[in-house]
């Protein structure tokens, strides 16, 4: 009997010992593995590695959300133009990380790609205090792009002493989408013409409201959010949060006031559906459930509401201009060159072409981003839309374009935005006063950028 | 019940055993592996303990004395961004909820935990399936279970909204509210958490010798009793390691609200934890220095749990074993 225990145990010990050393092996394993992962990913992220031994030059591009151009098969086309060009392509789902991983790169001047993506957000501060971060553009290839933009959208990415930055990619021209099955059901018109004729102002388009919500189903409200009509009726401003000089105003500005005042009574009238944008799952469900009538829409929000609203809200959604047929711009991007770029002809001459009037058309028709160039605008113009009851959205929202203002953008738009955004979505969800609404946003931003 | 060491002496012995001055090389390497060996192997946990937590503490510690936003140089300013965050009326708020949700979710979980271990700890059917099952939860990613619970807690046709319209309660707004929200998030962590912490209890409750439940028993001591008396005291360890890790993983609670409404927490940061501050204030706002700050007071703030946990423990501790006296 004891006999049989000591070989028991000794076998047992034995197993536990072989255990042992292969969990050691599995742990050494592990770590070697990562170690290998990481000199992998910095040897590749290493991408200005310039031209390799086989004499081609190596682009890499990199990007957030859709651009389009992979969508669209520009990066094909290209090398195949250039055979002498490969184009390597990444793109991060977010902005939101997208932009913090770039700017640890740029400052440690590693590992950022021949062509970066720029939203529109963070432009100002890449011309305020990056300049000597990206390649100035001027001399180069993409710099031909300037004289066919907007001013507004070149000027945006130009610095007080003349370097040009960034070229765009798209504008954000704003229209106003609607549910006319909706309307239709309230007795409003439902025809574009008809019902743009009755918004002369943002006042009117409240007016509206108030007539939608007497007759309308319940569980419809006339738009989604407080905070997205302010965004809408701030876009058609040149001065914003800035003014010409560079000073925050944001508190003193009237027209900031307004829309905010505006938004805020949409809200307390109980106007809006009460959805935060882009954060409440609900809201994305609304644009099929009907949760709302209508909504304002940048262009690049139309392939929004088709992939929310799936094919059962096809024929339902029309567009229309912005009440008073005034013109906004909401987003639209960049495209820059890092200075650690080792290709920076090569790349110049990239950004050059994908943003040449041709190739912007063709990722207009792929996912709706529309052009910065003005020389396409004619060739998206005659576009329609057969979702939205084949509206002339090219025409549409070129117009919108031609009129938005130069916006003046500051390096902390993004955060004040935030901040009454978040204010005007206290109004409408916990039943804040306006007033104190606003106050709150006040004492937020002193203490967060005063 | 002989010790092996009856049957065969310990194998160290005999070298140790023989007279020290004339060593052998061999055996000189091999003393000297005997002593160095150890090292060697915790060595990896230390080098890379050092690399990914010591050197990025010691690091945000030195950011947070400056002004360092995001794409520019650090300028230092000694300790501004402690006075920003001292007076800020956010940061308290923040951490007023992170304590509110901390305790909403802490304690029905590691309670529903330790029930359903002492289920599982019985004889049944199928056990082994119920306690894997149990982890389920908890190897689910959170976005996954996050969108499904935001869903559920959905102010239109949301299931919670239908379950309490069955006992005539009306919609609730449950993200826009204040406790409604904190509820609503306490109930993603307890539902993540709860199987983890059970499992852990049950392997607890396994330590615990059958001998005692068996005096306990003879002693005409009922279930209730018997785990009252027997496994709760058995338990103790177990229980203040899990609700040391538990306090720690709400201090740093940040995937779920996120995910349940955005970095700012709610119109009113109804649901802004300091993990979403920090976030915030880093990410969203380009403020490094002021990020580094909120994440060392949030350690600090875990150091001090911590310790009021322990303290508590022993103290408890030193209490019940002099009433035994």
């Amino acid at each position: 009997m004891p006999i049989e225990r000591t070989t028991e145990r000794t076998a047992e010990r034995t197993t536990a010992r072989t255990r042992r050393s292969k969990a050691l092996a599995a742990a050494a394993t592990t770590l070697v593995g990562a170690l290998l992962i990481t000199s992998c990913s910095t040897a590749s992220s290493g991408a200005n590695g310039a031209s390799a031994s086989d004499g081609k030059t190596h682009l890499t591009v990199s990007l957030f959300g859709t651009f389009g151009y992979e969508e669209a098969g520009l990066f094909d086309e290209y090398q195949k133009q250039n055979p002498d060009v490969t184009i390597q392509y990444e793109s991060t789902q977010g902005e939101s990380t997208y932009w913090p991983a770039l700017q640890t790169k740029l400052a440690s001047g590693n590992g950022a790609a021949d062509v970066q993506g720029i939203e529109v957000g963070r432009i100002a501060d890449v011309v305020a205090n990056q300049g000597d971060e990206w390649t100035d553009l001027k001399g180069t290839a993409a710099g031909e792009q300037v004289a066919n933009y907007p001013t507004w959208k070149s000027a945006a990415a130009t610095t007080e002493d003349g370097k040009v930055l960034a070229v765009g990619t798209d504008i954000g021209p704003m229209a106003l989408c609607y549910r006319s099955d909706l309307l239709g059901q309230a007795g409003l018109p439902t025809d574009p013409a008809q019902l743009a004729a009755k918004m002369g102002s943002w006042d009117d388009y409240l007016a509206l409201g108030r007539e939608f919500k007497g007759k309308a189903a319940a569980g419809t409200a006339w738009t989604d959010s407080a905070g997205g009509l302010y965004n809408a009726i701030i876009s058609t401003q040149e001065e914003i949060y800035y003014d010409a000089s560079g000073k925050l105003v944001w508190n003193s500005n009237p027209a900031v006031k307004k829309a905010f005042d505006t938004s805020a009574t949409a809200a307390t009238e109980g106007l809006t559906a009460k959805l935060d944008q882009f954060n409440d799952p609900a809201w994305d469900k609304g644009f099929g459930g009907g949760a709302f009538a209508t909504i304002a829409c940048p262009s690049w929000m139309v392939g929004y509401i088709k992939g929310k609203a799936g094919d059962a809200g096809s024929g339902k959604w029309n567009i229309t201009s912005l009440p008073g047929g005034a013109g906004g711009n909401w987003g639209g991007s960049y495209l820059g060159i890092p200075k650690s770029s080792k290709n920076t002809e090569a790349a110049a001459k990239l950004v050059k072409w994908l943003t040449d009037p041709e190739q912007q058309a063709k990722v207009f028709e792929v996912g709706g981003n529309f052009p910065s160039n003005t020389k396409a605008f004619d060739l998206v113009s005659g576009a329609t839309d057969e979702y939205f009851q084949g509206a002339p959205i090219g025409k549409i929202f070129s117009d919108a374009a031609q009129s938005a203002p130069t916006q003046v953008l500051g390096p902390k738009d993004a955060v004040v935005k935030t901040s009454l955004v978040q204010s005007l979505l206290s109004v409408e969800t916990n039943g804040v006063s306006p007033a104190d609404a606003w106050q709150a946003a006040s004492k937020d931003l002193a203490n967060q950028i005063g | 019940m002989s010790t092996p060491s009856t049957t065969a002496p310990p194998a160290p012995a005999g070298p140790r055993a023989t007279p020290a001055p004339h060593l052998s090389l061999r055996s000189r390497l091999f003393r000297l592996e005997g002593v160095s060996a150890p090292y060697a192997y915790v060595a990896p946990f230390f080098l890379l303990f050092l690399a990914f937590g010591l050197f990025p503490l010691v690091y945000t510690m030195w950011i947070s004395f400056h002004r360092y936003e995001l794409g520019s140089q650090p300028e230092w300013t000694g300790l501004d961004n402690y006075t920003w965050l001292f007076s800020n009326p956010k940061f308290y708020n923040a951490l007023l909820k992170t304590i509110t949700i901390g305790v909403l979710s802490t304690v029905p979980q590691l309670l529903l935990a330790i029930g359903l271990a002492h289920l599982l700890n019985y004889r049944m059917r199928a056990r082994n399936l119920f306690r894997v099952s149990m982890i389920m939860p908890y190897a689910t990613s959170v976005a996954a279970s996050t969108l499904v619970f935001a869903q559920i807690f959905g102010r239109d046709g949301g299931l919670a909204n239908w379950l309490l319209s069955l006992v005539g309660l009306g919609g609730l707004d449950w993200r826009n509210g204040d406790l409604s929200a904190q509820i609503a998030i306490a109930v993603i962590v307890t539902w993540r958490w709860t199987g983890y912490n059970a499992l852990i209890y049950l392997a607890g409750m396994q330590s615990i010798s059958a001998d005692l439940y068996e005096a306990a028993a003879l002693d005409g001591a009922n279930r209730w009793q018997q785990f009252l008396h027997v496994t709760l005291p058995g338990l103790r360890p177990t229980i203040l390691f899990t609700v040391v890790v538990s306090t720690i993983g709400a201090t740093q609670l940040f995937g779920e609200p996120l995910l349940f409404g955005g970095v700012n927490g709610g119109a009113l940061n109804q649901y802004q934890t300091l993990g979403l501050f920090m976030y915030q204030q880093g990410w969203v706002f380009g403020s490094l220095g002021r990020a580094a700050t909120v994440a060392w007071v949030t350690f600090l703030l875990i150091v001090v749990l911590v310790l009021v946990n322990t303290g508590l423990a022993r103290w408890r501790d030193r209490d019940t074993e002099g009433a035994r006296r």
